[in-house]
């Protein structure tokens, strides 16, 4: 068989040209260009911004980020949203932490599991409703960020488990270093493959696509849709449930006010990494990076010394920018590719 | 989804009196509203002998008057299918910087209207990158969320603006003359009608409509849509910068945080009220009874004593359940109609009893502990 000879047609300056081209189309490319105009100059005013333990600093603070954003992206790429995530690692930490002060001899192996099993439950719930209620995710997902708080309040009588009260095995969940890093990173950066490879690889990673941008398409393609959606809003669940444990482990307590307010930073966190609101768009990679800018913003504004009551503006600030300037340069780039 | 727009921009932009049976009462989400109300009147006034007192029902209602005004902006852009989450953010933040210029010793009125102005400057940004940038609202509001509230903090940061004048405090905390019926009672009844007449008796109002039916079709038909969302956003900033500055007057004082997470009370209230998060449908009539009914529930379950919390639990189950509610004949229809159902009655078998087994464990895990308390 003859191969055609296209690429002989093609000078080397255009096969480069083309090349770039591809780079630029990538969603990922104006976030990272963002990121690094945004470290450079901050490393500028703070050379320590780029030191072997300030980098580990901003790691394992997005770590937890990273796995619940994961999971968020997922659920916005069918065009849902769910805002419970944070209400579920509330309720989950709070129930671990409660078995963790009875029998601290918990294997802390039996305690993730049981985070995540606890977590998919909550999780099946929202999908339950929304797939065979028939109520938007929006809105079913407002209601169980309310019923779940509200459930911690009711469980714990408004009462903390203190870092006191937990045993060893669940703080060197996140902190202990057998492998020369954090777990919690580790733990982060796994998942981050598994979704990678599952989102990729796997029949039901590209049904969750299918299923965003063309839900009538899907359906005719023999997709159960309402299969996806459950899904999507029990992985989201269980990862959460997960991040629960991990939360429990990182700050050493469960306080009845976990993790609030933590929905909208994972939304942020999926959005501004290049996850499209409409459905169907959105990758790993840019989640991480999603999460990576959030990291970073956070970070600098403390090492340039703002003041602290000035931060969430800032913060709030860099987030418009980075998902204007994402827009415009998207818009830019396909403005010149006609 | 397709059908269903259809056949919404069918019934909602050509609303033709119908002819009416008694039955079709029930098919309005609004008669619906009105007997969950009657319901929860009765069962309180069972419950506790102070639910009818008149000084309590004046005290609380004037509780819910911020949440009220903020969300009849909200229900015009829920029409629209739009959501605007920075309302409780920019009433912190121009309630702040009232506060901020009150504690330099400027006149209030002038930094109130100052509030005001940044409050309008707020919904405007919103309304500018939502109408013109094209950035998806959710996107938008979200980060302006954060935006808004972190100016609050920065004007005020731990400090907090107290000893209003008061005339000032007249606004939020006085009665009028003779009578029980607070200031900001009054306040958002004449902003209600205010929107009502213009939601529901002008073009403008239809347009509305029309853009969360179908905005391209509206565009091309001619509807200046980029200008009306900027206007809408504009009017959530004004009035959530208005619900700001009673706020402050209620409480005698602003901290930064005041109203943190009240965007959700706001779009609760809005879409129990009927409003379709998908735009295109509701009314405010029905906003502003879902609206009395939360504030009663609430107002019900503090006589009895139940957490603040757990009552957000109350309200957030009577959300889903009421969206759910209207679904359940459908889905009776359909279970009949399947080919499929023991497969299905495993599945309802199967869920209920891993949900039992939850509650189990949560029960049984929290007991040990709980009783020692």
């Amino acid at each position: 068989m003859k191969t055609k000879p296209i690429t002989s047609k093609l000078t080397a300056s255009e096969a480069v040209k083309n090349i770039l081209w591809e780079l630029i189309r990538m969603r990922e490319i104006s976030t990272s260009i963002i990121i690094l105009v945004l470290a450079f100059s901050i490393t500028l005013r703070a050379p320590s911004f780029l030191s072997a333990n300030n980098i580990l600093n901003i790691m394992m603070n997005i770590s937890i980020l990273i796995i619940v954003a994961l999971a968020q992206a997922m659920v916005i790429i069918t065009r849902g949203i769910d805002l419970s995530v944070s209400s579920i690692i509330g309720l989950v930490g709070m129930m671990v932490g409660f078995i963790l002060r009875l029998y601290p001899e918990t294997p802390i192996v039996f305690v993730v599991f049981l985070g995540m099993l606890l977590g998919s439950i909550l999780g099946s719930f929202n999908g339950l409703i929304i797939t065979f209620g028939n109520v938007p995710p929006i809105i079913a997902t407002l209601g169980t960020l309310s019923i779940y708080r509200g459930l911690v309040f009711f469980y714990s009588q408004g009462t903390w488990v203190n870092s006191y009260e937990l045993p060893i095995s669940i703080k060197l969940l996140s902190k202990g270093t057998p492998l020369g890093v954090p777990n919690l990173i580790l733990i982060a950066i796994l998942i981050a493959l598994i979704a990678s490879y599952f989102l990729k690889y796997t029949r039901t990673g590209r049904d969750i696509y299918a299923v965003g941008s063309n839900p009538d398409a899907a359906h005719y393609a023999g997709v159960r849709l309402n299969r996806i959606k459950f899904l999507v809003y029990l992985i989201s669940g269980l990862l959460s449930g997960l991040a629960a444990v991990l939360w429990v482990s990182r700050f050493e307590s469960a306080q009845t006010n976990s993790a609030l307010g933590f929905e909208l930073q994972t939304v942020t966190a999926a959005v501004v990494g290049g996850v499209s609101t409409s459905g169907g768009v959105g990758s790993v990679p840019g989640v991480l990076l999603g999460a990576l800018l959030l990291g970073i913003i956070q970070n600098s504004l403390n090492l340039i010394r703002i003041s602290a009551f000035w931060q969430l503006a800032a913060q709030g600030l860099l987030i418009l920018f980075a998902v204007i300037s994402d827009k415009a340069i998207t818009e830019r780039v396909r403005r010149i590719r006609k | 989804m397709n059908s269903r727009s259809a056949s919404n921009s069918g019934k909602d932009i050509s609303e033709f009196p119908e002819k009416k049976s008694f039955l079709s009462i029930f098919k309005r989400w609004e008669s619906v509203l009105v007997i969950l109300l009657v319901m929860v009147v009765i069962v309180n006034t069972n419950l506790s002998p102070y639910f009818l007192n008149k000084n309590n029902l004046s005290r609380t209602s004037s509780d819910f008057m911020e949440i009220g005004l903020m969300m009849l902006p909200m229900v015009i852009i829920i029409i629209t299918g739009n959501i605007d989450l920075s309302v409780a953010s920019t009433m912190g933040m121009s309630a702040s910087l009232m506060g901020l210029l009150h504690n330099y010793g400027v006149n209030i009125w002038i930094a109130a209207a100052a509030g005001l102005l940044l409050g309008t400057l707020g919904g405007a940004l919103n309304g500018y990158l939502i109408g013109r940038t094209k950035l998806p609202a959710l996107v938008v509001t979200l980060g302006t969320y954060a935006f808004y509230r972190g100016l609050a903090y920065g004007f005020l940061g731990d400090q907090a603006a107290r000893n209003y004048p008061a005339d000032f405090t007249f606004i939020g905390q006085g009665k009028i003359a003779g009578t029980l019926i607070p200031i900001p009672v009054v306040i958002f009844i004449l902003f209600a009608i205010v929107f009502a007449l213009v939601l529901h008796k002008t073009s403008f109002g239809r347009y509305l409509y029309s853009i969360g039916n179908n905005e391209d079709a509206t565009r091309y038909s001619g509807v200046p849509v980029n200008k009306i969302i900027f206007r809408i956003y504009l009017l959530s900033g004004l009035i959530s910068a208005i619900a700001g500055l009673i706020l402050a007057a209620r409480f005698g004082s602003t901290r930064p945080d005041n109203g943190t997470g009240l965007e959700l009370s706001v779009i609760t209230a809005a879409v129990l009220g009927g409003v379709d998060i998908d735009g295109g449908k509701g009314t405010l009539y029905g906003a502003t009874l879902s609206l009395l009914l939360i504030g009663l529930l609430r107002f019900g379950m503090g006589l009895l004593n139940i957490q603040g919390q757990v009552q957000s639990t109350v309200i957030g189950l009577l959300l889903i359940v009421s969206i759910l509610f209207p679904q359940i004949a459908g889905a009776v229809a359909a279970f009949r109609n399947s080919y499929t159902k023991k497969k299905i009655l495993l599945a309802i078998l199967g869920f209920l009893l891993v949900y039992i087994a939850f509650f189990v464990f949560f029960f049984w895990s929290r007991a040990p502990i709980v009783n020692i308390i």
